[in-house]
């Protein structure tokens, strides 16, 4: 079961994840960015604060938009990750293919960054 | 100590897999990091089982079993009989592919190959038998 909010600050689409994703709750996941996208947000932070599980169908929905968010000049930041989730990201160097903040101070510096 | 659950194929039921991968594997006193590692390929498996061997039907059922030995490997067997897919046969593409084509599937076979030890299928009495291996100390 994953809920999801989202709230805007200063042109940026913040994303709250709140729960588990899996494969049978990935959906929700990537309607929420096409959602955000689609609204015309090129600025885009994940909170995963509560996030407390995410499976591959999860990651998955994050690796589907990195081309074209490179094509449309979007720019996304995941932060505040659990050490559990984080760990999940890091298994296959996913980290290295996503832009992960410690916090939401260190992602606004980077999704404006880049 | 064994324990033995049995699922339904509804990737609603994920969540219950979990819960019981966890609730078992804790009592026996694995470390935080490596029981949530665990969890995540034990739900892989059987995602990939539920939606590709059974197509989500919720009346066919498998079994779970986790078998703890002192001192021993920690064992995790999916016990089944519809068709197996062996995942050692299967080739995965690089990272960067699965990103260029934008494919959303692969990662979880990646993901359990990279935690466990060892994948082996096996025929038992007419059901197909997975048996993953994790080499890891508990109590």
């Amino acid at each position: 079961m994953i809920h999801i909010k989202r709230l805007q600050e200063d042109g940026v689409d913040i994303i709250a994840l709140i729960g588990e994703i899996d494969a049978s709750s990935s959906i929700e996941l990537d309607l929420a960015i096409a959602k955000s996208v689609g609204e015309g947000f090129r600025k885009i932070l994940v909170d995963c604060h509560s996030l407390e599980y995410i499976s591959s169908a999860g990651l998955g929905v994050f690796l589907s938009y990195i081309e074209e968010f490179k094509d449309q000049n979007v720019s996304m930041v995941l932060f505040g990750m659990n050490d559990k989730v984080a760990n999940t990201f890091e298994i296959l160097g996913l980290n290295n293919l996503l832009k992960i903040a410690k916090d939401k101070a260190q992602a606004k510096r980077m999704v404006n960054e880049l | 100590m064994n324990y033995k659950q049995k699922v339904g194929c509804n990737i609603e039921n994920l969540k219950g897999v979990r819960d019981f991968i966890r609730g078992a594997l804790k009592k026996h006193g694995v470390a935080d990091l490596q029981v949530s590692e665990l969890v995540l390929a034990l739900d892989e498996m059987c995602s990939n089982l539920m939606i590709h061997s059974h197509r989500c039907n919720p009346e066919e059922l498998f079994e779970i079993h986790i078998i703890l030995k002192k001192g021993g490997p920690i064992i995790f067997e999916i016990i089944d009989d519809g068709s197996t897919f062996d995942i050692n046969q299967f080739a995965e593409p690089d990272l960067g592919n699965l990103v260029h084509e934008k494919r959303k599937g692969g990662l979880g076979i990646r993901l359990v190959k990279s935690i466990m030890d060892k994948i082996e299928y096996q025929n038992r009495n007419g059901k197909n038998v997975c048996r993953l291996t994790k080499n890891i100390s508990y109590k």
